[in-house]
């Protein structure tokens, strides 16, 4: 029987990393803002039935980029996490950060156990209600390293280019307005094309809404809202 | 061919299901999981109901629970909001069924979150049906539950209401219906007050009316508590969605319907 070729650890990390890596860089970009009334989720999608934005639970919203039959099933899993742990604790018990958890858990042993590394990035997102409680956002890569975001959020594609925009730009308590049209800029930041209304998903997580704060904003309010810059 | 793990995603239709996805994580959790006979007296809801109206449907219950001849707590709920457009009245034992209404719920916006899609409105109906097989045995022991179910149909554009049994059994109801010990005299003053395309006021007085009714041929069943300020809870389901019945507008219509029966001298 030969003997399988040596391939050290670092190597094999790293062309894993770097396979993860151009998988994501292909696709297009999400933009998270938060603003004076919740977080916004703008991503750059033509597919308005395909999403890459979508609901987790009362106060918790899921994004991913890269690809889609792999971030769709992480996107199950973690309803499928909110949903047994509200129902069999209570609906307050369920939390971004333990869901940021889970995700960072497995997607670290998908990567170093399996072949092939998920070419994906996702984004958890949970809204502040009151009592001087903060929004939280929490970015996980394709390896399972996490960070928790402050204010803005940007993965993808272009994500570094996005990221500097969002830096000089970002304002603390923006309307959903001045939000929304950040968002859409920072997504146009590397592209010469102007993103219309059928070129976004967007949705909010508003904390003024009862329970379910989730909410997508469909192509007619956004340009009536995108109508406003001018 | 078809156990083809690959294939796997085309025969899991049931991933969608809360229901299923306890049953293969946390079986315990299920409603029924491991039934024993009640040894002592339970509370039991009593009595709630669902007419049909112009916009669509009003439902509406007593707030007592009763275990055996003692009142268990005056102020329970009986009407739950099961998703923006239909809701569940509970009747039987109160502690599986608020189990049940509270299991259906997390079902329905499972479903609606993993598909982006609502369940239509008879696959509400028989999915609360299938829960409702899963007590059989608990109900063989005394814990039965059986609910009223009655929604908004988007696709009609009309109300509908149905009823269950203790084996799963759907039936759907045209007009009204009423679940409980005081079902029965509720049924009875329905019949009598129903009309077709009622306006909402009427529905509401209508209602309520039967409560009464049921409150006071029924010992099980709770009246208006005017001294404590406990009245019927009452929601409407309309093309617009779930909605409320203010507590002021309810107790108003009641204090008009005792006051009439006062007036009558006849109780009724």
């Amino acid at each position: 029987m030969p003997l399988p070729y040596y391939v050290s650890p670092e190597q094999m990390m790293k062309d894993k990393a770097e396979y993860a890596r151009k998988g994501i860089a292909r696709g297009r970009s999400i933009v998270t803002l938060e603003y004076n009334e919740g977080i916004l989720l703008t991503a750059e999608n033509p597919s308005s039935l395909l999403h890459k934005v979508s609901e987790i639970y009362d106060r918790i919203a899921f994004a991913g980029v890269g690809k889609y039959n792999e971030f769709e099933n992480l996107r199950i899993a973690g309803i499928r996490h909110a949903d047994v742990k509200g129902y069999s604790y209570s609906r307050g018990d369920v939390t971004a950060k333990a869901l940021a958890n889970a995700y960072s858990q497995a997607l670290g042993n998908i990567f170093t156990q399996d072949i092939k590394p998920f070419e994906v990035e996702v984004l958890v997102a949970e809204v502040g209600i009151g009592n001087g409680s903060k929004s939280e956002i929490y970015h996980i890569l394709y390896d399972g390293t996490i960070e928790d975001e402050k204010n803005y959020a940007a993965m993808g594609g272009q994500a570094e280019e996005i990221r500097r925009f969002l830096k000089d730009h970002y304002q603390s308590a923006m309307s959903l307005d001045d939000a929304l049209q950040l968002g859409v800029r920072a997504l146009s930041v590397t592209q010469n094309k102007t993103l219309t209304e059928r070129d976004l998903e967007v949705a909010v997580l508003d904390r003024t809404k009862e329970r379910r704060k989730f909410r997508r904003l469909p192509p007619e309010a956004l340009s009536q809202l995108l109508g406003g810059a001018k | 061919m078809t156990d083809d793990h690959r294939l796997y995603p085309f025969h899991d239709y049931v991933q969608s299901s809360f229901v299923e996805l306890l049953r293969r994580q946390s079986p315990h959790l299920l409603p029924g999981a491991d039934p024993a006979p009640a040894v002592t007296e339970i509370p039991h809801g009593t009595t709630v109901l669902a007419v049909r109206y112009r916009d669509g449907v009003i439902m509406a219950g007593d707030r007592q629970a009763t275990a055996g001849y003692q009142v268990a707590s005056r102020r329970i709920e009986k009407i739950f909001k099961a998703d923006d457009l239909s809701g569940v009245g509970i009747a039987g034992a109160a502690g599986p069924a608020m189990e049940m209404a509270k299991l259906f719920q997390t079902e329905l916006e499972h479903y609606e979150k993993v598909e982006g899609d609502n369940l239509s409105l008879d696959g509400k109906a028989n999915k609360l049906g299938q829960m409702i097989r899963m007590n059989l045995q608990a109900a063989m022991m005394g814990l039965a539950v059986v609910p009223i179910f009655a929604g908004f149909d988007e696709k009609a554009g009309v109300g509908r209401l149905f009823k269950y049994d203790i084996t799963g059994g759907r039936y759907e109801e045209r007009d009204y219906d009423a679940q409980g010990s005081g079902s029965k005299d509720a049924r009875d003053s329905l019949k009598k007050l129903w009309k077709r395309d009622m306006p909402r006021d009427e529905a509401l007085r209508t209602a309520l009316e039967a409560l009464v009714d049921a409150a006071d041929e029924d010992v099980g069943t709770g009246g208006p508590d005017l001294v404590r300020g406990i009245f019927p809870t009452v929601k409407t389901i309309t093309r617009s969605g779930y909605g409320e019945v203010a507590d002021d507008e309810i107790r108003r219509v009641c204090e008009a319907i005792l006051a009439t029966r006062t007036t009558a001298g006849n109780g009724g």
